[in-house]
């Protein structure tokens, strides 16, 4: 494993080691110095093409307390704004002596692009293209999934996940499944660690083709919650501009009929978590109820993608696999 | 006398026989006595010059990407004796004076013969009428009229483009993309886009305008050529206006015969294209298409582009790929395995190119008409090198592949203008010549 790319290029073992060595990572977050010196002397270059704070400072904070040093490039301050080209771009941080790259960008694919062009040899990590795939985020969803699966905190050190996959879970991801690269990335790597993945959007936000995948496709969010006894339901941002792109007809009649309302809230089951991958639009895909329940782990996502991304860097810029490499971070 | 003799050369049907050229026509054997040049053509086969109805040869405007010499250059590479130039330049051949300036560069190039394209709206911009009749009388008499690169989306423009070229015999031809049905497209719309996350250009905007455009063209009674048809549902759209009487053309590329949106896993810019690449259906459907003649010809489409367009992520990056030097080795490798013989080749990428177009004296080997002829070695396998081609660009999608057919000579009107692997002398287009005819 060279770069972070897509999560369909993880087996399932692969992704196990790595949702292990977060437990291991998410022992340090608590501990009164939170650093390990593992990747001391190493440089990693946050390539931001795309506003997203908080993308940014998680990758930030993951890669400090791995004690790299970290270089933020952010395209509105940089010469891409001046027509530079990601070639360029990316050459020069080549010759700056970048170790790893995060890339965050607003076409599909062009993590993909840096990976092979050759411009550069550092691993990347793709933070989110287009509307392709945002790996770290379904490795963080899947690390929450996983803590609250086996009945453990859903964040903060705990025992008892290491090892563990998903098998047998069932997950709603609801909303805008068409620009979502955290539904793409979900769906690859949920079902290759054992769960059931549903998909619950307007037919005109489902991609044509998504019929291939590995999952079940409902319009139907009630008929869904009843059907399926879900273990979680994640419910994705609604972007403000496909509204106005007739996607649905209007904001209410898309919160009547996909958001996770107060009533559809206290239809789910008892034990099923509420995940939602931020930031989120109260009010619209998810009710105040749902979103303030004791059974909602949204800020346990946050706090694991700080883990998740520890853990993508150390196996990424070390070259070391499984939680044998965090153990000896600690000593 | 000016004459060439090549001997032994295998016919389209087949045959072997002796080809004579005098005075840049073809001419009976034994009428060529003394020739002043003998070619072995041994094991060669022999076909009628290729004609391209589809090239982008970028100048005026462009010419960082191609000129029109550079493009005649790949054209006599590629076996083409007659290219129809794109009006996608800057500025627009969408004026008499463009076309004719695009024609004199043509014939100062001398590689082959360009004809231009005419616009068919003002600036491609699909409101108003371009002066088609001025183009038609102007010296490049252009009959063939498109806004390729745009979609001529507008239905009553469209009809009046179709009925006003009846007064010359001109022939509009369609870049069928409804715009609305592809903002943002970056890719065909189908398993592997839904898998990329990039926007989708789905089948219906090609097959939704080609629908609308033969029923245009029969109520006007009007020929309607389809450029770079793409999908499987395009081709029983053109099986059903041909069945029906409907005067429509249709054309295909050679990338489209062969290469599937599967490429675009790669997310090299390499195959990013304009109409996309398809699935492995709608490949099949058009080589099908292409053996039973419900596709009349092969158009290469090329599209030369600079480095930077193409070395940027997939989203940034320019559509368009090169075409001319690999559409024969492409074509005869996407058919082998139809029943697809020599002289289908010479009908879908000579004669019937040059019959649509109206060049009298392409398109055949016929004794009295222009010695535009291709010689071509069938089992000549090589690696496609881009690097090594004569376009300016290297935009190709085959670079690295092993393609069968090799291109050996080219004759333009008799003039050896590619000899025996390379590039020869070109044609003095002179002021008296069947090129004027």
């Amino acid at each position: 494993m060279k770069h972070l790319l897509s999560t369909a290029d993880l087996s399932r073992i692969e992704a196990i080691e790595l949702l292990d060595t977060a437990e291991e990572m998410s022992l340090v977050s608590t501990r009164e110095v939170k650093k390990l010196p593992v990747l001391r002397g190493l440089t990693v270059v946050n390539l931001f093409f795309e506003d997203s704070t908080r993308t940014r400072i998680s990758f930030e904070a993951a890669a400090k307390r791995l004690s790299a040093d970290v270089i933020t490039f952010s395209a509105k301050g940089s010469s891409v704004s001046k027509g530079e080209s990601l070639q360029d771009t990316a050459q020069t941080l080549s010759a700056m002596g970048a170790d790893g790259v995060v890339i965050r960008h607003s076409g599909s694919g062009a993590p993909h692009r840096l990976a092979t062009s050759g411009w550069i040899d550092a691993p990347v990590v793709n933070a989110g293209d287009g509307t392709h795939e945002h790996p770290t985020q379904a490795l963080l969803d899947a690390f929450t999934l996983r803590r609250v699966l086996a009945g453990l905190p859903a964040s903060g050190p705990a025992d008892g996940a290491r090892g563990l996959a998903l098998d047998g879970a069932v997950v709603g991801i609801v909303g805008d499944i068409l620009h979502s690269r955290v539904a793409r990335s979900n769906v690859h790597l949920l079902t290759t660690l054992g769960a059931r993945v549903v998909l619950i959007a307007p037919p005109t936000l489902l991609p044509i083709g998504a019929d291939t995948w590995q999952c079940d496709i409902a319009y139907d969010l009630d008929a869904a919650i009843a059907e399926h006894s879900f273990d979680v339901v994640m419910m994705l941002r609604v972007q403000q501009e496909r509204m106005q792109q007739a996607f649905f007809p209007t904001a209410r009649e898309y919160a009547r009929r996909w958001g996770l309302t107060d009533t559809r809230a206290r239809a789910l089951p008892a034990h099923c978590a509420i995940m939602h991958p931020g930031p989120m639009n109260r009010g619209f895909e998810i009710g105040a109820a749902a979103a303030d329940s004791p059974r909602a782990v949204v800020l346990d996502q946050v706090a694991n993608g700080v883990s998740v991304r520890m853990s993508v860097l150390y196996r990424l810029l070390t070259g070391q696999s499984a939680a044998a490499g965090g153990r000896e971070g600690q000593s | 006398m000016n004459s060439t003799l090549i001997r032994a050369a295998r016919m389209p049907d087949g045959t072997r026989g002796d080809i004579a050229i005098v005075d840049g026509l073809f001419a009976d054997p034994a009428d060529a006595v003394s020739p002043s040049t003998v070619i072995d053509a041994d094991g060669l086969l022999a076909l009628p010059g290729l004609v391209d109805m589809h090239t982008h040869l970028r100048e005026p405007g462009r010419e960082d990407a191609e000129t029109v010499l550079t493009g005649s250059r790949a054209a006599a590479a590629g076996g083409y004796t007659a290219v129809h130039a794109m009006a996608n330049t800057s500025p627009v051949a969408d004026t008499a004076g463009v076309v004719e300036q695009v024609h004199r560069l043509g014939r100062a190039a001398g590689f082959t013969q360009v004809v231009p394209v005419g616009a068919v709206t003002v600036g491609l911009e699909g409101s108003t009428l371009a002066e088609l009749g001025a183009m038609a009388d102007s010296g490049a008499r252009v009959r063939m009229f498109s806004d390729d690169g745009h979609c001529v989306w507008d239905p009553l423009v469209m009809r009046r483009a179709l009925e006003y070229v009846k007064a010359f015999d001109g022939i509009i031809a369609q870049h069928a993309q409804e715009p609305r049905l592809t903002e943002g497209a970056q890719m065909n719309e189908g398993a592997v886009s839904a898998q990329l996350g990039l926007p989708g250009w789905p089948a219906v905007a090609e097959e939704s305008i080609i629908a609308r455009d033969v029923l245009l063209a029969e109520h006007v009674g009007s020929r309607l050529h389809v450029c770079h048809v793409s999908t499987a549902g395009s081709v029983e759209l053109i099986r059903w206006a041909k069945a029906r009487g409907i005067r429509v053309t249709a054309e295909v590329t050679p990338h489209h015969l062969i290469l599937t949106d599967e490429e675009v896993r790669s997310y090299d810019p390499v195959f990013k294209v304009n109409p996309p690449l398809r699935t492995e259906e709608d490949v099949h459907a058009l080589r099908a298409a292409l053996a039973d003649g419900t596709i009349d010809v092969v158009g290469t489409d090329h599209a030369p582009h600079p480095a930077e367009h193409k070395c940027v992520e997939w989203t940034a990056a320019a559509m368009g790929m090169v075409g001319m030097e690999t559409a024969l080795p492409v074509v005869a490798h996407a058919m082998a395995d139809l029943d697809f013989s020599a002289s289908d080749l010479a009908r879908v990428m000579s004669a019937r190119p040059a019959q649509i177009a109206g060049l009298t004296h392409h398109g055949s080997l016929q004794i009295g008409t222009g010695a535009n002829l291709v010689l071509v070695e069938q089992d000549a396998a090589h690696t496609v090198d881009p690097d090594l081609h004569a376009t300016m660009g290297r935009n190709s999608p085959f670079r690295g592949r092993t393609l069968g057919t090799r291109i050996v000579d080219t004759f333009l009107f008799g003039q050896r203008v590619y000899a025996a692997g390379a590039l020869g002398a070109p044609l003095a287009f002179t002021e008296a010549g069947p090129w004027n005819d």
